[in-house]
C-alpha cells in the first residue's frame, strides 16, 4: 500500500466547509479520509504537519509556460516545477506559444510534457482561433478530446464579435469555458501603462481603463446571449469588476480571475520606468486595486490567477517601450496574498485558500480544489508563520521578472503533493 | 555663489528631478556663455580633452547641431552616432550600446531616443554623464531650459509669470520639461489645445487648462507654441490642419485681441500656417531665433556643470580671448 498520513495540521478545505485540527490520509494517490486522530496503520509514510496548514493544492487558471518556442523564458518542465514550489498542484497553460497550441497534436505535446515534468499537473488551454489570429475557429472538439480544458486566444482579444459569439456558442457543445482577455484593442492601441496622471508625467502611452470596461461589457453581453461559459482573465479595473458582479447577479455564466500584482500594486510603481512593473493589463489606480480586493472578497472574482509570464532578463533590460509585458508569479502568489490580504483583514485564510484552489478548479472544471475522499490527493502544506524575503535567485522558474523583488512576506509553502506524491519540498523541512 | 562641482549630479535626465536652485544655477551659468557666440573666436578651453558622443536614435537637426556647437565651443572632442547606418539600426539593444560606450571610456553621452525613460535607463548603466536630448514624450530638459532662459531674458523674472503652452501637449516632451521647470521657478503655467491632445491628469502637474485659445491669449504673458506633427492628423487626433489653424492657430488677429503684449516662443521646427502664422513667427512678438541662440549657451552651461565646472568660474569664459 502506498498510504501517506499527513498528521496533526490545521486542515482547511473551504469547499467542504472543513477547518479542523487533524489528519489527512492519502491512499493510492487519492484522498482516503480527513479527520482528527486517523490511525497510521497501513500508512507507509507519515508527514508531520504540526503547526502547518494543510489545504487543497492551488490551481492556477492562467500561466504561460512558453513551450514550444520560448524555451529561453520557461519550459513546461521548469514552469510545472516552479508551480509546485508555489503550492500549485495544477496550472492551466496558455496557448500563446510559437507555434500556438491550436491543434490536437500541440495540446497532446503540452499535456505529455506536463506529465513528465514532475511538478504541478499541466492542463493545456488551446487557442480559440487558428494561430491566435482571430480569423478561423480551432477544432474545439478535437482539442478538448486531446486534453484541452478551455479555449482562449491568451493575451489577445478576439476582435471579431461574431467570432467571439460563435466561440461561446460552440464551446457549449464540449462544456469548456472560453477564457477571455477582455479589452477593446482599438482603444488600448499601443499603450504601455495605465492612462492617467502617472503616464502623463512619464510621457508613456496610456491604456485607458475604459478599454477594459468595453471589452468586459461586450463579452458579458455575448455570454448572456449565448449561454456560453465565459471566464474573464485578469480583471484590472473597478468598473470591470462591477460589470461582472451585476452580470453574475443576473445569472450570466461568468467567472473571473485577478492577479496578485493587480491586487497589490498600482501605477505609481511605474515611476522610474521599472520594466518589472510593465504588465498587461497595466497596474491601475489605488481605487481600482481596492475594488478588486473587495470583488475577490465578495466572490465576484472567484479566483486568483498568477498570469505567470516569464521573460528573459535581457528582454526586460531594455527601454520601457521596447520591453515586453509580463511578470512571473507562481512562486510568490500565496505568500504575498497571505501577507497583505489575510493579515490585512481583506480575506480570511480559508477564503484565500478557496480563491486559490476550489474557485479556479470550479471555473475551469478541473478535478482538484477540495479534499473530499476519492479526489486526487493534491495538497499543499503551509507554514503560516514563516517569514521570508522574495529573492528571484531562488526561483525554479527560468525567469526572474518579479515586481515583488525584496518583498518581506509571511507564510511559506513547505510541501506540495500531487496525486499523493511530493512534487516539491522546501529544503531543510521534513 | 555656493555652486559646487556636484551642482547637478551625474546626469541631466530631466527638469523634474532638479530643484529650483539647480535650475537657476544652469540659467546663471548660461549667461557668460551667451557672449562667446557673439565673438570672433567662438571657443573656450573648458572641456578640452573631454570626449562626448551625441547618440541620436531619432532624427534631429537643430538639437544635434546645437549640442555639437556647444561641445565644440567648449573644446570637447565629439562623435556623432545616428540611428541610420550604425549598430543601432542593426537591432543592437540600448544596453549593449551603453556597454560599448562604457568600454570606450566616453566622458559624456548626449542621447535622444524614441522611448520615454531611455536617458535615465542609460544613465543608470554607465558611469559617463548622460544628457537627455529628448526621450519619447517624456522630457527635453535643455529645450525647457532654453525656453525658460528666453523668458527670463525678456521679462527679467519668472515668479508669477503666466506662460501658456499651446498645442499637442500629449505627445510633447518640450511641454513636460517646460511645466516641470516653470512650476518649480514660481511661474504660473497653463496648457491649451484640443482635448484630444491634452493628456489625462495634466492639471495635477500644476497646469491649468484652457479649452479655447482666445482664453489663453487673454490670460498669458507668453505663449509657447508647439509643433503639430502631421502624423497627429493621420492618427485622427485632429480632423484637419486647416481646422486646427482656424481654431487653435496663433494668428495676428488673435494676438491683436490680447490685453497686453504677448511673447511668442516656438521650439521648432515650425509648421507655418498650421500652429503659427508666418506674420506671428516673423513678427515683433516672436523670440523664436533668440531661443535658438540661447540653446547653445544653455547646453554649454549644462555640459560645463556636468563636467564638474564650478558655476562661478564660468565667468572666466568672458575673459578668454582665444589662443
Amino acid at each position: 500500500m502506498s498510504g501517506v498520513l499527513i498528521r496533526g495540521g490545521r486542515v482547511v478545505d473551504a469547499a467542504a466547509g472543513t477547518d479542523l485540527e487533524g489528519d489527512v490520509l492519502v491512499e493510492r494517490g487519492r484522498i482516503a479520509a480527513v479527520g482528527a486522530g486517523l490511525g497510521a496503520e497501513g500508512a507507509e509514510a507519515v508527514i508531520d504537519a504540526a503547526g502547518l496548514v494543510v489545504a487543497p493544492g492551488f490551481v492556477d487558471p492562467h500561466a504561460h509556460l512558453c513551450e514550444p518556442g520560448w524555451e529561453r523564458r520557461e519550459t513546461i518542465r521548469s514552469g510545472a516545477r516552479a508551480a509546485a514550489a508555489g503550492g500549485y498542484a495544477a496550472v492551466c497553460s496558455m496557448p500563446d506559444t510559437d507555434p500556438a497550441v491550436d491543434d490536437p497534436a500541440s495540446v497532446g505535446f503540452v499535456a505529455a510534457e506536463g506529465r513528465r515534468a514532475g511538478g504541478a499537473r499541466v492542463f493545456p488551454a488551446a487557442a480559440v482561433s487558428v494561430g491566435r489570429k482571430g480569423e478561423r475557429l480551432t477544432e474545439f472538439g478535437e482539442v478538448a478530446a486531446a486534453g484541452a480544458v478551455a479555449v482562449t486566444d491568451a493575451g489577445r482579444t478576439v476582435k471579431s464579435s461574431t467570432l467571439m459569439r460563435i466561440a461561446l456558442e460552440y464551446a457549449r457543445s464540449f462544456d469548456i469555458p472560453v477564457l477571455a482577455h477582455c479589452e477593446d484593442a482599438d482603444l488600448a492601441r499601443n499603450g504601455v501603462m495605465h492612462e492617467g496622471v502617472v503616464s502623463t508625467r512619464l510621457g508613456l502611452r496610456g491604456r485607458p481603463a475604459v478599454a477594459e470596461e468595453i471589452g468586459v461589457a461586450r463579452d458579458l453581453a455575448l455570454a448572456e446571449a449565448t449561454g456560453g461559459r465565459l471566464h474573464v482573465q485578469r480583471v484590472s479595473t473597478a468598473a470591470a469588476a462591477d460589470l461582472i458582479r451585476r452580470a453574475r447577479r443576473r445569472g450570466v455564466r461568468v467567472t473571473a480571475e485577478v492577479t496578485p500584482h493587480h491586487l497589490l500594486l498600482t501605477h505609481e510603481r511605474l515611476d522610474g520606468y521599472g520594466t518589472e512593473y510593465k504588465v498587461n493589463p497595466p497596474l491601475r489606480t489605488g481605487a481600482d486595486a481596492e475594488a478588486l480586493r473587495a470583488a475577490l472578497a465578495d466572490g465576484t472574482i472567484c479566483c486568483v490567477a498568477t498570469d505567470h509570464a516569464p521573460r528573459h532578463y535581457d528582454e526586460k533590460e531594455q527601454a520601457f517601450d521596447d520591453a515586453p509585458f509580463g511578470a512571473v508569479g507562481l512562486e510568490t502568489a500565496f505568500a504575498l496574498l497571505h501577507t497583505r490580504l489575510v493579515a490585512g483583514g481583506v480575506l480570511t485564510l480559508p477564503e484565500l485558500l478557496e480563491r486559490m484552489s476550489a474557485g479556479p478548479a470550479r471555473a475551469l472544471g478541473l478535478p482538484g480544489g477540495t479534499l473530499e475522499p476519492g479526489r486526487p490527493a493534491d495538497l499543499v502544506l503551509i507554514d503560516p508563520g514563516m517569514e521570508w524575503t522574495v529573492d528571484a535567485a531562488d526561483f525554479l522558474s527560468r525567469s526572474r521578472n518579479t515586481p515583488f523583488r525584496g518583498e518581506k512576506v509571511t507564510g511559506r509553502v513547505v510541501r506540495t503533493l500531487v496525486g499523493g506524491k511530493t512534487a516539491w519540498k522546501l529544503a531543510g523541512r521534513q | 555663489m555656493s555652486g559646487t562641482a556636484a551642482a547637478l549630479g551625474k546626469d541631466l535626465t530631466g527638469l523634474e528631478p532638479l530643484s529650483a536652485d539647480q535650475i537657476r544655477v544652469i540659467l546663471d551659468t548660461a549667461e557668460p556663455f551667451k557672449e562667446i557666440t557673439g565673438r570672433r573666436v567662438k571657443k573656450v578651453p573648458m572641456l578640452r580633452g573631454k570626449t562626448i558622443v551625441n547618440l541620436f536614435f531619432e532624427a534631429s537637426t537643430r538639437t544635434r547641431i546645437s549640442f555639437e556647437f556647444a561641445e565644440k565651443r567648449l573644446s570637447a572632442d565629439t562623435v556623432n552616432v545616428g540611428a541610420v547606418g550604425s549598430s543601432v539600426s542593426k537591432g543592437e539593444t540600448l544596453v549593449d550600446t551603453a556597454r560599448n560606450l562604457e568600454a570606450m571610456s566616453i566622458d559624456m553621452v548626449v542621447v535622444r531616443h524614441w522611448s520615454a525613460g531611455a536617458a535615465a535607463f542609460l544613465a543608470a548603466r554607465i558611469p559617463s554623464n548622460v544628457i537627455n536630448a529628448g526621450d519619447g514624450a517624456h522630457e527635453h530638459p535643455t529645450q525647457g531650459l532654453l525656453d525658460i532662459l528666453t523668458l527670463r531674458d525678456h521679462f527679467g523674472r519668472l515668479e508669477g509669470l503666466r506662460v501658456c503652452i499651446v498645442g499637442d501637449v500629449l505627445h510633447s516632451r518640450v511641454a513636460r520639461s517646460n511645466i516641470y521647470g516653470l512650476v518649480k521657478l514660481g511661474a504660473r503655467v497653463a496648457v491649451c489645445g484640443p482635448r484630444t491632445l491634452l493628456p489625462a491628469g495634466i492639471e495635477e502637474m500644476g497646469a491649468r487648462v484652457f479649452g479655447r485659445v482666445e482664453e489663453a491669449v487673454e490670460w498669458a504673458d507668453a505663449l509657447n507654441v508647439l509643433r503639430l506633427q502631421l502624423e497627429r492628423m493621420q492618427d485622427g487626433f485632429v480632423p484637419s490642419l486647416r481646422e486646427y489653424n482656424r481654431v487653435f492657430g496663433i494668428t495676428r488677429e488673435r494676438l491683436e485681441r490680447a490685453p497686453g503684449r504677448l511673447l511668442i516662443l516656438h521650439p521648432g521646427p515650425m509648421n507655418r500656417g498650421v500652429e503659427i502664422d508666418s506674420d506671428v513667427a516673423d513678427g515683433p512678438h516672436s523670440v523664436i531665433l533668440r531661443q535658438v541662440t540661447n540653446g547653445v549657451a544653455v547646453r554649454m552651461a549644462v555640459l560645463y556643470l556636468l563636467a564638474g565646472g564650478a558655476p562661478h568660474l564660468a565667468e572666466a569664459a568672458r575673459d578668454w580671448t582665444g589662443a
